[in-house]
C-alpha cells in the first residue's frame, strides 16, 4: 500500500517529505520503545511510535524503516522534523491512537514485523 | 598475517547528553556508507553503535567508539568511564535493565540493547571493571569473509 493511501485512511498531516508519499509498504512497526524498532524492523517497514524525540528520528535512519507516523497528535519539535528532512525519511502525525491505527492497517492486509 | 586496514576512526561520546545521544552512530553510518560498505553489514553496525553509545549516554560519565575497517571485518570498540557492569551474565540477559523512567520515556531502557547488539554481531565481547567503566567490543565478518 502506497504511503499516500495510509496518509488518508488515518488522517495524518505530512510534516516531512511530502514529496515521498508513493514508497511502498507492506510491513510495519509499532512501538514507543526504541531498542524493540532496533530489534524487530528488518529495514523499509512504516514505523508508529509516540515518542518524539530526537532520538525517534535516529532510531528510524538506523533501523532503516521507510516513514514515521506519530499517533495521538503528538508533535515532534521544529527540530525534530528539520532532522527527519535532513535524513529524507517522510514523517507524518495522525490523531489517532496506537490500537486504532493498528486495527485499520491490519485489516486492510499490511503485516507486523517479528 | 592481519588483513588491511581500510580506516580507522575515533570519536568522543559525551556521558549524559540526550540530545547528542545517537550522533556519532550516525556519523560512523556515512562514513561506512561512503566506504562502500554493503547495506545489510552497514545496518546490523549502526545499530550495534547506537545501542552502544545510548548505553554510554544513560550510564556512563564519557566514552570514546573506535572504528576499524579492515578489507575482512568491521570492528568497533567501545570504552567508557562510567559505573561498570557488576554481573555482566545478568545484563546481557533481554529485559534486565537499571535504567530510569526518564530514560523509558525516551524511548530506551527496556533490556533489549545489549542481547539485540551480540544478536548482530559475529563477535561479542564485553569487559568491565566496577567503578571504572565498561569495554564492548563488536566484530562484524563481511561478505567473502564470513
Ligand atoms: N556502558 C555501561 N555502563 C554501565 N552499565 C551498563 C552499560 N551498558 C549496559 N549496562 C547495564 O546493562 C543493562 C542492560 O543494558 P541494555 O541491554 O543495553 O538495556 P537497557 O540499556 O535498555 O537497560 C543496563 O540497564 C545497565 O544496567
Ligand atoms: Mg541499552
Amino acid at each position: 500500500m502506497k504511503l499516500s493511501e495510509i496518509k488518508e485512511l488515518l488522517q495524518c498531516e505530512v510534516l516531512a517529505g511530502e514529496d515521498d508519499l508513493s514508497v511502498d509498504i507492506q510491513q510495519v512497526v509499532a512501538s514507543d520503545g526504541m531498542s524493540e524498532i532496533l530489534a524487530f524492523a528488518k529495514s523499509r517497514e512504516l514505523m508508529i511510535t509516540g515518542l518524539t524525540n530526537i532520538q525517534s528520528i535516529r532510531t528510524a535512519d538506523v533501523a532503516g524503516v521507510s516513514a514515521v507516523i506519530y499517533c495521538r497528535g503528538k508533535r515532534p519539535d521544529k527540530k525534530v522534523i528539520d532532522f527527519a528532512k535532513q535524513k529524507q525519511i517522510p514523517v507524518l502525525v495522525t490523531p489517532m491512537v496506537m490500537f486504532d491505527i493498528c486495527g485499520i492497517l491490519f485489516n486492510r492486509g499490511l503485516k507486523g514485523v517479528s | 598475517m592481519t588483513a588491511m586496514e581500510l580506516l580507522r576512526e575515533c570519536y568522543e561520546i559525551q556521558g549524559k547528553n540526550f540530545d547528542k545521544a545517537g550522533e556519532v552512530s550516525g556519523e560512523i553510518k556515512v562514513v561506512l556508507r561512503d566506504l562502500g560498505i554493503d547495506a545489510a553489514h552497514l545496518r546490523r553496525l549502526v545499530i550495534v553503535a547506537f545501542e552502544a553509545e545510548m548505553n554510554v549516554v544513560m550510564y556512563a560519565q564519557r566514552g570514546t567508539m573506535t572504528l576499524i575497517v579492515t578489507e575482512e571485518d568491521i570492528n568497533l570498540e567501545t570504552t567508557d568511564e562510567g559505573p561498570g557492569i557488576p554481573d555482566i551474565e545478568l545484563a546481557l540477559q533481554e529485559g534486565y535493565s537499571t535504567a530510569s523512567d526518564e530514560m523509558r520515556e525516551m524511548g530506551f531502557g527496556f533490556g533489549m540493547g545489549l542481547p539485540n547488539m551480540k544478536k548482530n554481531s559475529d563477535e561479542f565481547r564485553i569487559e568491565s571493571n566496577v567503578g571504572k567503566g565498561t569495554s564492548v567490543f563488536s566484530k562484524i565478518r563481511l561478505p567473502a569473509h564470513e
